[in-house]
């Protein structure tokens, strides 16, 4: 098949083969191209004995630096858990309420909370923590036990109605109208009450008789203005903010059965530095209350409700 | 056609290099190779150590490509990563100034001013000072290996490596401070990335610069092959007048046959200098890199015959032409100007104008915003209406500027941030932007109760003399109908 034949311009013979009237001209290759090539197998050898290279019958060959895609991650996974300990460790060195003032631990101690939010958390809080319907939300400045850090860092510990956690956030508000306490009239004279304080209600002789009901019943963890009293987790009665709900059968119902939430006691589940984080992300998200301004007392209940 | 006996068979699969010792030459276009080698060496190896004050919060390296902190610092002009357009619109200058040089004057980058020329070169410069010129390089190459051979060959290539070093050594310079990352690199102390960017490069210039040479040009560069697409009959070549000098015969042969020689004596010279061992006589050819140093050579053989010069010279392929057919030769400076280098040249300056315009008017400050989508709003106890939002501040002097966010639109709208309490939130703030920098700033924005989804601007203004500001319009999300 080959037709070798001289190209007369150049005087070169050519590989004899044609395509569509296109020859090539045999030139040598020039010998570093060649001694590159055998340099690129000397290296290919290399490769194949120290990575994993040939397929055997199970698995395969491993190679003398027993390198592994898996061994790699388990690596690089490591490496980050030690580049955080140092973080980690300053955190849990740290007493909380002084965190804030070092911006970079706060930042990273915020962003550690955040993640660990993500797990914990959402499938109450909701991933942007604003709650819903019986699950409070954490962005506001509304809080049923406190705000501030210590506060904040307390519920998470030690959970809200929680049995068998001695500290644990605990109340009970009686089911008013479900054990007879109080008549389905007198229910819904209070509930026109407590709309009424926020302005969701008229005034009326149901209002009227609602608060002479309300003195007589609801004052001792409610307060008599209704503000609420954070040693009981009672909510503030005259604020924008319901957790079950501001519809008129929303609170008839929370007054009929009444609600206890629960939350767990994250103590006996995540370590110490994480709690931390968990409480400094939830302070951070816009209506954490300063700790030197709140004390931990019951009368601070509305000065949170302080507005800018 | 020729016969297979005239033919050189191929013996082997491949050919070992043919080794180039050019000759040393003078003339103008030798001394014009000086002055560029120098001026480019100089500007490589000088550029880094030039200092320039930008105060005390930017670096004091007047060219400084700092991959670190993602700046690049070119004297006076400092860009950021999303004005890297300025660096694109730079080498889209380059191209295009290559086009402009291909065309007017060949491949004068290739003779003059490619790294891979100039460094070849030097280290040619360096076989002169050690082996002697190209007889004495000859004959050392074919002398057998002793004592003597081996000194040279020791010593020459360790200046080879020396230089190769200090190659290696100036690139690092351009992305950290000189003088620092001078007294680290000794010290050790020097990322590891700078050692391995010495090594590498100091390898290349030894293997490329010192032994593969021309054969980068001819095998190894795709530059020349594009070149051959950018050349037309209106570019300068070096070219060999063969109209002039065929049939060649030397002086003697001249004298005994008057009007029967031509002007070339044959003497070889213009191979002999060629840095690519290219006969030039032969025509135009990717081994040409168009150094002229041929130009050169010829030029001062015919001053020694008593003949005109430019047996060899620039002329376009047009010029050949009409100067085979008895025309006048032109002017190289005529030459320069056609309709294709004064496209380029146009274009170029465009390019070169819009980024000085662009530059000119680019900001200082920006200010961008990104809202809070999850939850879209927050309700207050109050029962005022809260939104969240990411304000970042871009503060691109090299001082720490002060600024003012203010609250354009939404009738009864405040704000406060982390820093300050929430009792003191206004309509507009201040803050101070470190130089240099982007500040994130978390911003909560209350409006009263009843206030409706809308759209407002924050505005963002400098408060100090200089002045200059940036808007950003966001949105404000609100309860709807029958929810609240």
């Amino acid at each position: 098949m080959a037709n070798k034949r001289i190209d007369e311009p150049t005087g070169v013979e050519t590989v004899g083969h044609e395509w569509d009237g296109i020859e090539e001209l045999n030139n040598p290759l020039p010998r570093w191209w060649v001694i590159t090539t055998y340099l690129t197998i000397i290296f290919a050898i290399g490769y194949m004995v120290v990575y994993p290279a040939i397929p055997m019958l199970h698995s395969g060959t491993q190679g003398v630096w027993k390198w592994s895609s898996r061994g790699q991650l388990e690596a690089e996974l490591k490496a980050a858990k030690d580049a955080k300990a140092e973080t980690l460790a300053a955190i849990g060195a740290t007493p909380i309420e002084q965190i804030a003032a070092n911006k970079d631990l706060m930042e990273k101690a915020v962003a550690g909370g955040k993640a660990a939010f993500r797990q914990n958390c959402v499938q109450c809080h909701g991933s942007g923590a604003a709650g819903s319907i019986g699950y409070p939300n954490l962005k506001d400045e509304d809080w049923l036990w406190g705000g501030n850090i210590k506060e904040i860092h307390q519920t998470l510990t030690y959970g809200i109605r929680q049995p068998g956690v001695a500290e644990t956030r605990t109340s009970l508000m009686p089911s008013f109208g479900k054990d007879g306490i109080l008549n389905p009239g007198q229910v819904n004279d209070v509930a026109n009450y407590v709309l009424s304080l926020s302005g969701k209600a008229p005034a009326s002789a149901s209002v009227q008789a609602g608060a002479a009901i309300f003195a007589a019943n609801c004052v001792a963890c409610h307060g008599p203005d209704a503000k609420g009293l954070r040693q009981f987790g009672a909510p503030n009665l005259t604020d924008a903010v319901w957790l079950y709900g501001d519809k008129k059968e929303q609170v008839v119902g929370s007054i009929t059965n009444a609600h206890a939430g629960v939350m767990p006691a994250w103590g006996g589940r995540l370590d110490p530095v994480t709690i931390k984080m968990l409480a400094l992300y939830v302070h951070s998200l816009g209506g954490g209350e300063d700790f030197a301004e709140a004390p931990n007392t019951p009368a601070a209940a509305d000065n949170g409700n302080a507005k800018p | 056609m020729l016969s297979p006996e005239q033919v050189k068979q191929p013996t082997s699969l491949y050919e070992k290099r043919k080794a180039v010792f050019p000759k040393a030459v003078d003339g103008r276009f030798r001394r014009f190779k000086w002055l560029v080698m120098a001026f480019t060496l100089g500007v490589y190896y000088i550029t880094p150590w030039l200092r320039w004050n930008r105060g005390p919060y930017a670096p004091n390296q007047a060219v400084l490509v700092d991959l670190a902190h993602r700046r690049f610092y070119m004297f006076g002009i400092e860009i950021w990563p999303h004005e890297f357009y300025f660096v694109a619109g730079l080498l889209i200058m380059a191209g295009i100034g290559l086009f402009l040089i291909t065309s007017a004057v060949g491949r004068a980058w290739c003779g003059y001013a490619c790294p891979q020329t100039v460094w070849t070169d030097l280290f040619q410069h360096v076989d002169r000072l050690i082996d002697g010129d190209r007889n004495a390089q000859l004959r050392l190459e074919a002398a057998p290996w002793g004592p003597h051979k081996l000194f040279k060959r020791g010593l020459k290539w360790s200046i080879y490596l020396f230089i190769s070093f200090w190659t290696g050594g100036a690139w690092i310079m351009y992305f950290a401070d000189a003088p620092s990352l001078t007294r680290d690199f000794w010290s050790g102390n020097a990322a590891g990335v700078a050692y391995a960017t010495v090594g590498v490069l100091t390898a290349t210039t030894f293997l490329l610069g010192g032994f593969m040479r021309e054969q980068v040009c001819i095998y190894m560069c795709p530059w020349p092959r594009i070149q051959t697409a950018m050349l037309d009959e209106k570019s300068l070549i070096v070219t060999y007048k063969d109209w002039r000098g065929e049939p060649r015969g030397s002086v003697k042969k001249a004298e005994k046959n008057p009007g029967g020689v031509g002007d070339c004596v044959d003497c070889n010279q213009c191979v002999n200098v060629c840095p690519t061992g290219y006969d030039i006589r032969n025509g135009p050819d990717i081994r040409c890199i168009t150094c002229a140093l041929c130009i050169d050579a010829c030029d001062s053989v015919m001053a020694q015959v008593g003949r005109p010069r430019g047996l060899i010279d620039y002329a376009t392929l047009e010029d050949c032409k009409s100067e085979r057919e008895g025309g006048e030769a032109r002017p190289i400076s005529k030459a320069l100007f056609h309709t294709r280098t004064l496209i380029y040249t146009g274009v170029w300056a465009a390019i070169g104008a819009a980024l000085l315009f662009a530059l000119g008017a680019r900001t200082r400050i920006d200010i961008a915003v990104q809202k809070d989508r999850n939850p879209p709003y927050t309700l207050q106890s109050s029962g005022e209406v809260r939104n969240d939002y990411t304000v970042k501040l871009r503060n691109m002097e090299t001082r720490p500027r002060p600024m003012e966010v203010t609250i354009d639109g939404l009738p009864g709208g405040r704000m406060w941030t982390d820093d300050m309490p929430r009792e003191q939130a206004a309509r507009s703030i201040k803050v101070l932007v470190e130089p240099d920098r982007v500040d994130p700033l978390r911003v909560y924005v209350v409006a009263p109760s009843g206030t409706t989804e809308q759209h407002f601007k924050f505005v963002l203004r400098a408060s100090d003399a200089e002045g200059g500001g940036d808007v950003s319009e966001v949105r404000f999300d609100a309860p709807g109908e029958g929810e609240e």
